[in-house]
């Protein structure tokens, strides 16, 4: 990341800027604009501009031309990796915010604060990017609101995700406000805004817990197209607990990453006291995972699909659930034991990889498993996808370079 | 043929004023204004169908898809694979042999037209209508192009527009429902039809034809008639004599309307988020005030400087 000189970024600080130099400290990070771009030429920014200038042609050749030319998607498989990926991957890793913000604020957890911000910003971005990936899978985009405001399907599952994607992502614009609000030094409106962040926090389990399982719920309704090895009345809470999984590995993964690459922004840092709350959320994580593979196989001696297990899907269900379940939850209670945080650190990386592998099983390769016709990505779907992750993560850099996301800010009180 | 029919047509609505008038307890047991009694349906008995796909010429027709010249349909080698529908073609006939004399067995497939419609329920825009004929129609004016529906439907039939870039619509099967709405009008296929394989009446009629068929021919049919139970039930109903697995019908469909596999989950998180918001609220204001308290002491009894353990801005 970009290195910026310690008597610089002071400036950053001062009240009541002009609008030039305005522009030169929020914007620019205290540089002038010559020192800014020439700040930006590192290898990252090359790798992520090489994705973008193919990426958005590509984006823009599927809004001009449709699905057709630009997918693999056909009337068999109506859906591939926008929904699988981008959508249903998506809002399970940004199910961060929910879990940190659910432990912090109304488990009372304190010592999680400075988890919070970060938590709370990879969710917001998470739904605001699987938002924008759903936009190129929805053949008339430009209808996106009509379930808002046109027409209402009460009966349809995707109508109760439309709303709670609606609500969740402005909750989550609560909660991150006051981080916005410091940056324009809006005091009045930061207060405001942070005494209702636990409101939000309140309304956000109830939302995000709703859409989370609602995402599993989706597929209740094709049974005979789900491989009966991922098919399960309990598909709701299999996503809801893959969620909290993916919520807590993520703070984990997402943190040490963060801490990695923003070093320099926090100064008078705890490792100790970093390294024993990553141990927490492995705890955490344990259980959950633990929960979540005898649920499993609860799910599977309830339904009698056993004698699927010694088939090729089988093996690939033993895979993920062995593999990408089971072992990170034994590895978690390893480390969480024996105090490994590193190894820790390592298992929340398998865990996440476990969740993504979950999702692109259950909407992809164990979705119409009988099918004669199967599905693949076509290039152009892949390319839109890696975009888009590509600009997530370029937003994220660039609000954590300018807003109090990392630490606190000097002139405010802490919000929490 | 057309004087059968004719006749087949006055039987049935003649019989079909009698089950209105004679008190039917499913209709008023049922508060909603929907007259089951009057929805329409097709039998297709797939011992007759010679498999010359006039159906499909008139379909396209009625339809207005592409569509080719009418002696075309007579060409065999499209039976070499198994067809779906798709985005211009409403319906198509299958060839499968049958196991026991090795005979072509010609299945004519399109939307079924369920009781209960899974497309329906899965719709987040409300797209698709079950009429009080019994049609399955959808409004591409409100649809979002989500393709949900393709997903939810057990028989595969709604197909899309992919190549159409930026009005891309859901295309299936519409029964005709702008003849079938006239007095008198049946389905383009139907009327096209030259052999009795198609017939079109009302559903209940059908299917105590179709059970009269089987009981008075027996050894032709098997006892099964498919699309009565199916997925809750659906207009358009098969004969066969073969297992209908035997040509390309799922036989794994329950007898439960597809839409109740998501009504369940839907009561239950709505019913969820309204018992489960209270305590969150009470443990939110038990929290508040905690802070509250803990603020005020703080602020009486040490000035120091809040705990913390990550990292300052200098």
């Amino acid at each position: 990341m970009m290195p910026i000189p310690l008597k610089k970024r002071k400036v950053t600080m001062e009240r009541n800027p002009d609008s030039a130099s305005w522009i030169q400290n929020k914007l620019f990070l205290g540089m002038t604009f010559p020192e800014y771009i020439k700040s930006n030429f590192t290898l990252p920014n090359a790798i992520a501009a090489i994705i973008l200038i193919i990426a958005i042609p590509v984006m823009a050749y599927r809004f001009l031309f449709g699905l057709g030319p630009s997918t693999n998607l056909s009337d068999t498989n109506p859906w591939g990796i926008w929904i699988g990926v981008d959508v249903l991957c998506g809002i399970a890793l940004a199910a961060g915010g929910l879990v940190i913000g659910t432990a912090y604020h109304l488990f009372g957890m304190k010592q999680y604060h400075h988890f919070v911000r970060p938590a709370i910003l990879t969710s917001l971005l998470g739904y605001l990017f699987a938002v924008f990936g759903l936009l190129f899978d929805l053949g008339r985009y430009y209808r996106l609101p009509y379930p808002m405001v046109v027409s209402f399907g009460f009966s349809s599952i995707m109508f109760l995700i439309a709303w709670h994607f609606a609500l969740y992502i402005m909750i989550l614009f609560i909660e991150w406000s006051p981080a916005l609000f410091e940056w324009f030094n809006q005091r009045k409106l930061r207060e405001w805004f942070s005494k209702l962040a636990i409101w939000a926090t309140v309304f956000g389990v109830i939302i995000a817990g709703g859409h989370q399982s609602a995402l599993g719920a989706l597929f209740l309704i094709a049974p005979g197209k789900l491989h009966p090895l991922w098919y399960s009345e309990l598909l709701p809470l299999y996503f809801l607990l893959t969620a909290v999984v993916a919520g807590l590995t993520m703070v984990i993964f997402e943190s040490t990453l963060t801490h990695r690459a923003f070093k320099r922004q926090l100064e008078d840092f705890n490792t100790a006291e970093f390294n024993r709350l990553t141990l927490g959320l492995g705890k955490a994580s344990s259980a959950a995972l633990f929960t979540y593979f005898f649920l499993k196989f609860f799910g599977i001696a309830h339904s009698h699909t056993w004698k699927y297990l010694t088939t090729p899907y089988g093996y690939w269900f033993l895979i993920e659930m062995l593999g990408f379940v089971l072992l990170p939850a034994f590895l978690f209670a390893y480390s969480v034991r024996y105090k490994k945080v590193r190894m820790a650190r390592w298992t929340a990386f398998l865990a996440v990889t476990g969740v993504v592998l979950n999702r692109i099983n259950t909407s992809i390769i164990a979705f119409n498993w009988n099918a004669a016709e199967r599905y693949y990505p076509h290039w152009m779907e892949v390319t839109i996808t890696v975009g888009i992750i590509t600009m997530e993560v370029l937003a994220f850099r660039w609000i954590v370079n300018r807003m109090a996301i990392l630490y606190d800010h000097p002139e405010y009180e802490s919000s929490h | 043929m057309g004087m059968n029919r004719r006749d087949f047509l006055k039987r049935t609505a003649a019989l079909a004023g009698t089950a209105v008038l004679s008190n039917n307890p499913r209709i008023s047991a049922d508060q909603t204004p929907v007259d089951i009694a009057a929805r329409y349906g097709v039998l297709v008995d797939t011992t007759v169908c010679n498999g010359c796909r006039r159906c499909e010429w008139a379909c396209n027709e009625w339809n207005k898809n592409p569509n080719l010249p009418i002696k075309l349909f007579d060409n065999k080698s499209v039976f070499n694979k198994t067809r779906r529908t798709h985005s211009a073609t409403f319906t198509v006939v299958n060839r499968f042999i049958n196991p026991k004399d090795l005979t072509p067995i010609y299945v004519k497939k399109q939307c079924m037209h369920c009781e209960d419609p899974a497309c329906k329920s899965a719709c987040f825009v409300d797209a698709f209508k079950k009429t009080e004929k019994g049609a399955v129609i959808y409004n591409a004016g409100v649809c979002v192009g989500c393709r949900y529906c393709m997903v939810a439907c057990p028989f595969d039939i709604p197909a899309y527009e992919y190549y159409e870039p930026l009005n891309p619509r859901i295309t299936k099967c519409t029964f005709c429902f702008d003849r079938i709405s006239k007095e008198g009008g049946v389905p383009a296929c139907v009327k096209i039809c030259p052999t009795e394989t198609l017939w079109f009446g009302k559903r209940e009629e059908l299917i105590h034809l179709a059970h009269e068929r089987i009981t008075n021919n027996p050894g032709k049919y098997i006892d099964h008639i498919y699309g009565e139970h199916e997925a809750g039930g659906t207009s358009w109903l098969y004969l066969s004599s073969v297992p209908f697995d035997r040509i390309g019908f799922r036989t794994d469909i329950s007898k439960t309307p597809i839409p109740n596999l998501s009504k369940g989950f839907l009561f239950m998180t709505k019913v969820f988020e309204i018992v489960a918001a209270w305590p969150l609220v009470f443990g939110a204001f038990h929290v508040i005030s905690k802070i509250r308290n803990q603020r005020n002491n703080h602020d009486a009894h040490s000035p120091e400087e809040k705990e913390g353990n990550h990292g300052k801005k200098p």
